[in-house]
């Protein structure tokens, strides 16, 4: 089986978040991301981004309420 | 005896729904990425909510309540642009910019061509007023068309099938839609705070 490019994975990272990927789907981007850095790096950073856009919209932006 | 408004009826004052105003103009400026248009959506929305309060069942949240009247404003404003310039025509020019930017970051085989960058602990950042400036600052970069879509998954909660219905495009566009977003965004937080952070 094709291992994805990262341009692959960086387009099944963001889909991950809005449909169910399908089996194939998953086995290659869990394969990818064993092997790639950078791509690990991609899928923290979009957690983080979606986290983060939560707290932009609830007004949790401050340092007291992050720390809390 | 001095009439109880609706609101007062519902046990909601005017005054309570006021203090959501906030709230309420960062959620429709993320959308309508205009101060003026989102404050003047936001004045629709608690008017809606003050003349509607009697209806207001205390089921849900005041903020949920009034966030579902803002929702369906934000729509109507969308749709009235639509009709005035479909978004298929809207930003074709900085739609093909943000497409070569993406592709200016892949080899021809897919490979990065920059390691994405180590952000470390990115949660400290929370802490930091400056770094929401930015972020804020990093959503207003996008497209219109990838904000539009990433704004309604992310922020209005709709599914796919939603986003797909109200911007009038295919499932697969609204997946391209939604990943030029979160790479643009990604690459804007690289490149204004995070590389800045370390």
């Amino acid at each position: 089986m094709m291992i994805p490019s990262c341009k692959r994975v960086s387009e099944l990272l963001s889909q991950a978040q809005d449909r169910p990927l399908t089996l194939k789907e998953k086995f290659g981007l869990y394969l990818h991301l064993a092997l790639c850095a950078g791509c690990r790096r991609v899928q923290r950073q979009f957690e983080f981004m979606r986290e983060a856009m939560r707290r932009y919209v609830e007004g949790d932006i401050d340092g007291d309420k992050a720390r809390r | 005896m001095a009439e109880r408004s609706p609101t007062q009826g519902a046990g909601v004052t005017a005054a309570e729904l006021d203090r959501y105003r906030p709230y309420l103009v960062r959620y429709a400026r993320l959308q309508l990425r205009d101060q003026s248009s989102a404050e003047d959506v936001v004045q629709e929305t608690l008017l809606v909510a003050i003349e509607n309060g009697d209806r207001f069942s205390g089921q849900s949240s005041v903020r949920t309540w009034l966030t579902g009247i803002l929702k369906h404003k934000i729509i109507d404003v969308f749709r009235r642009g639509a009709r005035e310039l479909p978004l298929a025509a809207a930003g074709r020019g900085e739609d093909a910019t943000e497409e070569q930017g993406l592709e200016a970051l892949f080899h021809a085989d897919g490979r990065w061509r920059a390691m994405p960058g180590d952000w470390g602990d990115p949660d400290r950042a929370f802490e930091n007023q400056e770094f929401w400036r930015v972020f804020e600052a990093c959503t207003q970069a996008m497209s219109v068309k990838s904000a539009r879509a990433f704004v309604m998954r992310e922020v209005m909660g709709l599914t796919t099938d939603e986003i797909c219905k109200e911007l009038d495009i295919s499932a697969t566009n609204c997946w391209v839609l939604l990943h030029r977003a979160r790479v643009s965004l990604r690459a804007c937080l690289e490149t204004k705070w995070f590389s800045k952070a370390r």
